[in-house]
C-alpha cells in the first residue's frame, strides 16, 4: 500500500510541477492544487498506514493496544484541506480577475511587473 | 503573564473582527485600525520586557501539557520580533490613515492588515510547527489580498505571481513537516529539537533540512528562490509595500533561524554550508539588481533581497557574534526598509511617479523630505554611526572569526554597491533639476497605487511615521550597545536550546 501510494504522491508531485511550468494560468490553478494534495498524501503516508484498527481505546483496557492508527496525521491533513480550500477560492478569484484586466490566459505576456 | 502571551495575536484579532463589524463606517474602522495597532505595539513590547527580565515564556493553548497541545513560547528573539511588528504596525498603520484611498479602505484594508499583523506576531510565537505553517497561511491570504486589493493591472500580475511561489512554498513546507513528523513523531519544536538531537543526523534529516531550506527560503527570498519578490513589491499602494518590506520576508528569515539553530544542527558542516553560499549569492545578486533599475520601489525591493544576505549569513556562520549580528540586522532592517518604503510613498504623493527619471528636484523643494531619506538610506548602506553599521561590523567580525574570507569580501562589496544603489535615488529623485516633465505613459505603465491616493489629506501625517522611524534608525545607532545586548542574549538562548526547551516541556511558567 506504501509502495502504490508513494508512486501516487510522485506522480501528483510531477504532474503538479509540470502544470504550474506551464503557460496557462488555467493550469496553474489545477497545479497548485495537485501540489497541495500530493503533500496531504504525502503527510498520510510518512505518519504511517494503519488499517482497521482505529485509535479507540478498548472497553475494560486502559490504553489502546497497538497498531492503531495514528489520528494526527488525519488531523493535520484535515486542517491543510479547509486553508487549502479556502486559498484555492482566493486563487480562482485571482485567475479570474488576471483574465479580465490582462486579458489572457498566458503567463509569457504578464511580464511588465518583472525586473 | 500567561494573557500577555496571546495578547498579540488576540488584540489583531479583536481589532480585525470589530474592523469588519464596523463595515459600512470607514471612520470607525480607521479608528479601530488605530487603537488595534497601538495595542500589538504596547502588547509586543510589554512581553519583550517581560522575557528580558523574567526569561523565555510559555503557555500551552487550553491547558494541553506540551508536546501534545499547541504552545506558544516567546524566547528573546520571538518578543523581540513581536514588539518590532507591533512598532512597524503602528507606523504604518499611521501612514496608512493618511495615504490610503478612500476606496480600499472601504473595502477591508484596516481588517485585512490587522489579520496579517495576526499572523506575524503568531508565526513568531509559536512552539510548534505545524502551527507555524497555519501562521503562515494566515499571514499569506491576508497578504495576498493586500496585494490585490484594488485590482490594478500591475497589482493583478504581481500578485499572481506572488501567491504561486507563496503557495508552491507552502505545498513544500507541509509536505516537510509532514515527513518530519513521520520520523520524529511530534511537532512541538522544543520536542523535536530533543528528539532530532538524540537521534544523530541521518540522510532523511539532511534531507528534511533542505526542504525547510527551500520552503522558507522561498519565503525569506533567498537565491535563487526570491524573483517572485521583485515581481510584486513594487505594485500595491506604498503603505502596502513598506508593511510586506517591513515583515514578511522577516518571518522567512525567522523561521530559517528557528529551524537551524533549534532542530538541524546535527550536520552543521552540510546544511549550514548551504545557508552560506546562499547569503553570499543572495547579497551579491540582490544588489546587482538593485543597481540597474529605474524605479524607486524596484530598486528598494532588490535591496530587500540583497539585505536577506546578511541576515542568513550571520545564521550560516553559526556563532554566537554571527547569530547576534544576524538579529541586529533584521532589527535595523526591518525599521530602514519600512522607512524608505513609506518615503518612495511620499515622493509618489509629491511627484506622481516612481520612474527615477521623471523626479527630481525634492532637494529643492522638500529639504526635510530629503534629510530623512538619507537617514535610512546611509543607514541602509551601513554607515557609521547609523543602525546599519553595527550589525555589518558584527557579522564582518563573526565572518573573519569563521574563516568565510570570501563572504567577509562579499559583504563588504554589496555594502559599497548598496551606496550606490541609494545615491542613485539620492541623486535621480533629490538632487538633480526637476525635469518638469509631470508623468506621461510611464506613470501607466509601472506605477501601481497611485490611482486615488487622497491628495486632502495632511502632509505632518505622512512625515510623522517616516521622521520617527529616522529619529529610532538614528537612536539604535547611537546607542547601539543596548541593542546588542538583547540581540547576543537572544543568539544565546538560541545556541543553547536548553532553557527554551525547559520552558516549553517543564511545564512553563
Amino acid at each position: 500500500m506504501e509502495i502504490l501510494l508513494a508512486f501516487l504522491i510522485g506522480g501528483l508531485y510531477a504532474a503538479g510541477f509540470y502544470l504550474v511550468l506551464g503557460r496557462s494560468i488555467g493550469k496553474l490553478i489545477v497545479g497548485l492544487v495537485l501540489l497541495g494534495q500530493a503533500a496531504n498524501l504525502l503527510i498520510f503516508t510518512a505518519g504511517g498506514l494503519t488499517r482497521a484498527h482505529p485509535p479507540i481505546v478498548p472497553e475494560g483496557a486502559l490504553e489502546a493496544q497497538p497498531p492503531f492508527a495514528d489520528p494526527i496525521p488525519q488531523a493535520l491533513i484535515l486542517t491543510a484541506i479547509v486553508i487549502g480550500f479556502g486559498v484555492l477560492a482566493f486563487a480562482l478569484v485571482l485567475v479570474d480577475r488576471t483574465f479580465q484586466r490582462v486579458g489572457t490566459y498566458d503567463t509569457d505576456d504578464m511580464t511588465s511587473t518583472d525586473a | 503573564m500567561k494573557s500577555l502571551l496571546v495578547m498579540p495575536i488576540v488584540l489583531p484579532l479583536a481589532a480585525a473582527a470589530l474592523c469588519y463589524l464596523a463595515w459600512p463606517w470607514r471612520r470607525v474602522q480607521r479608528l479601530v485600525g488605530l487603537l488595534g495597532a497601538i495595542g500589538l505595539f504596547a502588547a509586543g513590547w510589554a512581553l519583550l520586557a517581560v522575557v528580558w527580565t523574567k526569561g523565555i515564556q510559555s503557555v500551552q493553548i487550553g491547558g494541553w501539557p506540551a508536546p501534545y497541545g499547541i504552545t506558544l513560547v516567546a524566547d528573546l528573539l520571538s518578543a523581540l520580533m513581536v514588539a518590532l511588528t507591533g512598532s512597524m504596525g503602528l507606523a504604518v498603520m499611521v501612514f496608512s490613515l493618511f495615504s490610503m484611498d478612500p476606496g480600499r479602505e472601504s473595502h477591508g484594508y484596516y481588517p485585512l492588515f490587522h489579520i496579517l499583523l495576526m499572523g506575524v506576531s503568531g508565526a513568531f510565537l509559536t512552539g510548534d510547527i505545524f502551527n507555524l505553517y497555519v501562521w503562515f497561511e494566515v499571514l499569506l491570504i491576508a497578504s495576498f489580498v493586500l496585494m490585490s486589493l484594488g485590482g490594478e493591472r500591475a497589482q493583478i500580475e504581481g500578485g499572481l505571481k506572488y501567491v504561486t511561489l507563496n503557495l508552491v512554498s507552502s505545498a513544500l513546507f507541509l509536505a516537510a513537516v509532514g515527513i518530519l513528523y513521520g520520523e520524529a513523531g511530534t511537532l512541538n519544536m522544543a520536542d523535536l529539537a530533543v528528539t532530532l538531537r538524540g537521534s544523530g543526523q541521518t540522510g532523511l534529516v539532511d534531507t528534511l533540512a533542505m526542504l525547510f531550506l527551500v520552503a522558507f527560503g522561498i519565503k525569506a527570498a533567498i537565491f535563487p528562490l526570491f524573483f517572485w519578490l521583485p515581481a510584486s513589491y513594487h505594485t500595491p499602494p506604498p503603505a502596502v509595500s513598506a508593511i510586506f518590506a517591513g515583515l514578511l520576508t522577516k518571518v522567512g528569515v525567522y523561521a530559517l533561524i528557528r529551524v537551524f539553530t533549534m532542530l538541524f544542527v546535527g550536520d552543521t558542516g552540510y546544511t549550514h554550508a548551504w545557508i552560506l553560499w546562499a547569503a553570499g549569492l543572495t547579497m551579491v545578486v540582490g544588489i546587482l539588481g538593485a543597481v540597474v533599475q529605474e524605479d524607486v520601489r524596484r530598486l528598494l525591493s532588490f535591496n530587500i533581497v540583497s539585505h536577506i544576505g546578511y541576515m542568513i549569513m550571520g545564521l550560516g556562520l553559526f556563532s554566537p557574534l554571527g547569530l547576534a549580528g544576524s538579529i541586529t540586522y533584521i532589527v535595523h532592517h526591518i525599521i530602514v526598509i519600512t522607512n524608505l518604503f513609506l518615503i518612495s510613498g511620499l515622493i509618489l504623493r509629491l511627484r506622481g511617479s516612481y520612474r527615477l527619471a521623471g523626479l527630481g528636484g525634492l532637494y529643492a523643494a522638500r529639504p526635510l523630505l530629503a534629510f530623512l531619506f538619507m537617514i535610512p538610506a546611509l543607514s541602509l548602506a551601513g554607515i557609521p554611526p547609523l543602525s546599519g553599521f553595527f550589525p555589518k561590523l558584527a557579522l564582518v567580525k563573526a565572518g573573519l572569526e569563521g574563516g568565510q574570507y570570501w563572504l567577509v569580501a562579499a559583504a563588504l562589496a554589496v555594502g559599497l554597491l548598496t551606496l550606490y544603489s541609494v545615491i542613485k535615488i539620492w541623486n535621480e529623485a533629490f538632487w538633480k533639476a526637476d525635469p518638469g516633465t509631470r508623468e506621461g505613459p510611464l506613470h501607466e505603465q509601472t506605477d501601481a497605487g497611485t490611482s486615488g491616493a487622497p491628495a486632502n489629506r495632511p502632509l505632518w501625517g505622512w512625515f510623522a511615521p517616516i521622521g520617527v522611524l529616522a529619529l529610532v534608525t538614528v537612536a539604535i545607532g547611537l546607542a547601539a550597545e543596548p541593542v546588542f545586548e538583547v540581540a547576543a542574549r537572544a543568539a544565546e538562548q538560541l545556541l543553547h536550546p536548553e532553557g527554551y526547551i525547559q520552558a516549553v516541556l517543564g511545564g512553563g511558567t
